[in-house]
């Protein structure tokens, strides 16, 4: 992203200044926010760069003024651009970028929400984060206390959009569900079975996470990130780890390096095998499932051999892992590896040569290359819809720089191609295990951490087994962060799970919305 | 059909026969950590590194009360790594009547260097357990009667991770199986017997909560699962969320976890319809 930032600031003379990182992997930059969007439609239009994040930081009593920070990235090119842009003292108002790019709709309402920031020309300046009935605070601005006690909650004020016509009916889901699942409301506007229209309604987990790191010393706040959603608790722990040694300038030796890639890759295997089981249940395919979850049992028994706990926690840390593992346990891994593929191959037999299966599978909840790439969906969602996205290929952390793996991508965007992306990653997953088995080096698994240095800030990508994980900090005094922010792939793809199921029936919302299996609680935090 | 069969029947039976049996998982499994509170030299570095604040430490003088609680507990393992006297064990049938009972306290006569002289007195073997059992023995004989041959639970979510779920619909899979008990989930709370609840209750999910507790019928059990779901875990108490389900609905039953692997809460709903045996022992 050198040379980006390079034409830019020829583009805009005077318009940004480079800022000075030692963190590995990005470059930054610093600009008014009024220049912000012909910068980034430059960056886009002439150098195909995608905008993965844009957040903002409350930095009135550092730099009397919000900062709003905007995360670029371009294919083939392992660095990524930070640009931070400042709002005038005493500005609360931004120009907003979602007319032309839906992909930040969201992530500027919540900012509206969360520091009370106009995004001015936004399209559907509604709350999202925050409830109709919260009173007007701004949770994430420094002056709002964490342990602030709101009023009684007075009940839902939230206005849908009307469903209109004759024979058109609205059927109100959630937020508690029918299934085990997490919540969320879900709205249909329905003509007959078909499926109108989708109205979706999140943040009913919202728990203050992002506050909550501004008041935990950085070593605790390690389980905190485990705890953003639990299905991703080891992505989210790396990507927190990674971005505060980034900040602190902290090289993790080569052996936690490979530890980490090992057990992220078992991470994905783990979900994704339980997403293709509980795919082939919501059409009916009842066996299957139950072949995947004894597969997945599997996977998370070698899970608590190596880590302890069935869900990967309790393993990273600031400066590596947590335990090293003995002979005994590699050889675990190894002889698991081997029943996890026969058995995977077992599995996906059974699911493929299923012709009443595939039928319901292909052509259903189909999300177009075009949508997917207008609201800059990410991870296997993207990846079934054209979407050639990969952290791990394209921005290489951990010691995927040293593995080889291919990323699958599909073009027809449908439940199907959704499952089979997972299929051939859980393939491709266990070629990384016995690659980095292979070369798993020596040495410690953990440097010492000692004092944070404050005022330092990185962002850190991790490509979980949902998609691009991004964690950007800033470190304090006192070995705590002033702002941690974090970007669940989940943010971007739920508005596109409204474009997959329009038009389908509505007994097959629930294989549309499995082949997605968003995260609520990595949304709402 | 002729592969499925073949697949089925290769595969044989593979349901655990816990709570028949011992569990079977793996040998590193991080259960309940075990304080040899006699020998404990210093409590200060585990209570430290605690990342949930369920080892808490109160100096008065040359007296220190050191407290424990289970239900804080994320059982990662770091008092243990911190310094002697905790060591990580395998136990993980933990689940309780009352929060009171997952936390017990130690008292120690201080060295002039903040270490540890002797023990005191700690609260392990005290009777608090048997007052609140006679309070709940008519109760669950009641609900033995009346749900004890089967069971409907409705799961509710009330913010958690996703971590508890996980580990809920792992009860579902062929090795834990639960409908082998005549237990089942079910879709809706007005068909269900006990409402199965996880997360710290966000102020976003209280009054869902609520409505689904009141649109349980009577005889109705509450099972509060996980740490966050007992006193907020590490989330606890702040201006989204209230930091436990009991703040919100009565609770019968809690199972302490980061998440409670299956067994665990299969162990808390058994005991919770007087099926169980075994409570927690320190």
């Amino acid at each position: 992203m050198k040379p980006v930032l390079d034409a830019l600031q020829e583009e805009f003379p005077g318009r940004i200044r480079p800022l000075d990182t030692a963190a590995a992997g990005q470059v930054c930059a610093a600009l008014e926010a009024a220049d912000a969007p012909a910068v980034i439609a430059s960056a886009r239009a002439g150098f195909g760069a995608r905008l993965a994040c844009v957040f903002a930081e409350d930095r009135r009593a550092a730099d009397n003024a919000f900062h709003l920070y905007y995360v670029l990235e371009r294919p083939a090119d392992p660095l990524y651009l930070v640009l931070r842009a400042s709002l005038p003292p005493g500005c609360e108002s931004f120009p907003s970028l979602a007319a032309a790019l839906p992909a930040v709709n969201w992530q500027e309402r919540e900012i509206r929400d969360w520091f009370g920031l106009e995004p001015a020309g936004h399209p559907i300046p509604r709350r999202v984060a925050l409830h109709d009935n919260w009173p007007g605070v701004h949770p994430l601005r420094k002056d709002f206390r964490l342990d602030e006690v709101l009023p009684p909650f007075e009940g839902e004020q939230h206005e849908y959009r009307p469903t209109l016509g004759e024979g058109v009916f609205q059927i109100p889901v959630g937020p508690v569900h029918a299934g085990i699942i997490e919540p969320g409301h879900f709205n249909f506007a329905v003509a007959g079975e078909p499926i109108l229209y989708l109205q979706l309604r999140m943040f009913y987990k919202h728990k203050g996470t992002e506050k909550l790191f501004e008041h935990l010393p950085a070593g605790r706040a390690v389980f905190l990130a485990e705890s953003i959603s639990g299905d991703s608790s080891f992505s989210h722990g790396v990507a927190f780890c990674q971005a505060v040694e980034r900040a602190a300038g902290l090289d993790v030796p080569p052996r936690a390096v490979f530890l980490r890639t090992i057990l992220l890759e078992l991470e994905r295997v783990c979900n994704h095998v339980a997403d293709i089981g509980a795919i082939a249940t919501d059409v009916g395919f009842v066996v299957a499932n139950a072949h995947a979850g004894r597969l997945r049992e599997i996977a998370l028994n070698l899970n608590q051999e190596l880590t302890g706990n069935r869900l990967l926690r309790g393993m990273v840390s600031i400066g590596g892992v947590r335990r090293d593992w003995d002979s005994a346990q590699i050889s675990a891994l190894t002889g698991a590896v081997a029943v996890i593929e026969r058995e995977f191959d077992g599995l996906t037999a059974l699911i493929l040569s299923s012709d009443s299966t595939r039928d319901r599978l292909e052509h259903t909840g189909i999300l177009t290359p075009e949508k997917a790439r207008a609201l800059g969906v990410v991870g296997v969602g993207g990846r079934a819809s054209g979407v050639d996205l990969d952290v791990r290929r394209d921005h290489p952390y951990a010691a995927y720089g040293r593995m080889e793996f291919r990323v699958p991508v599909y073009q027809e965007g449908d439940v199907q191609r959704r499952m089979q992306v997972r299929i051939d990653e859980v393939r491709e997953s266990l070629g990384i295990l016995r690659s980095a088995l292979r070369q798993l080096p020596g040495g410690p698994h953990s440097a010492p951490f000692g004092r944070l240095p404050a005022g330092r800030c990185a962002l850190s990508a991790v490509e979980g087994w949902r998609g691009e994980i991004l964690h950007w900090v800033r470190t304090g005094e006192d070995n705590r962060l002033e702002r941690c922010k974090i970007k669940d792939p989940s943010l971007n793809n739920w508005p596109a799970l409204v474009e997959a199921v329009q038009g389908n029936i509505v007994p097959d919302f629930p294989v549309i919305n499995k082949s997605f299996n968003l995260s609520y609680s990595g949304t709402d935090r | 059909m002729f592969k499925i069969l073949h697949q089925t029947l290769r595969t044989g039976i593979v349901t655990a026969d816990y709570p028949a049996g011992p569990a079977r998982f793996a040998e590193r499994f991080r259960g309940r950590p075990a304080f040899d509170l006699e020998n404990w030299s210093d409590a200060r570095p585990a209570a430290a590194a605690c990342p949930t604040g369920a080892i808490e430490v109160c100096d008065n003088g040359t007296q220190r009360r050191v407290t424990v609680d289970y239900g804080r507990c994320v059982f990662c393992g770091e008092c243990a790594s911190a310094g002697n006297g905790v060591r990580m064990t395998r136990e993980f049938e933990l689940a309780a009547f009352s929060r009171e009972q997952l936390a017990f306290s130690a008292d120690y006569a201080l060295n002039p260097d903040g270490t540890h002289a002797r023990l005191l007195a700690d609260s392990r073997a005290a009777a608090d357990t048997g007052k609140l059992e006679a309070a709940g023995r008519a109760v669950r004989e009641t609900v033995r009667r009346v749900l004890g041959r089967s069971l409907a639970i409705r799961e509710v979510d009330s913010g958690s991770c996703n971590g508890c779920e996980l580990e809920i619909i792992a009860l579902n899979n062929p090795i834990h199986d639960i409908e082998r008990f005549g237990i089942h989930f079910v879709a809706s709370p007005r068909h269900a017997d006990m409402l199965l609840v996880t997360g710290p209750v966000t102020r976003n999910m209280e009054l869902a909560l609520r409505k689904t507790y009141q649109a349980t019928p009577e005889p109705r059990l509450v099972v509060a699962a996980g740490a966050c779901g007992i006193r907020g875990g590490i989330v606890g108490v702040n201006y989204a969320t209230r930091g436990g389900v009991d703040q919100v609905i009565p609770v019968d039953v809690y199972v302490p976890g980061c998440p409670p692997r299956p067994e665990a809460l299969l162990h808390g709903i058994l005991l919770a319809l007087g099926r169980g045996g075994k409570q927690l022992r320190r």
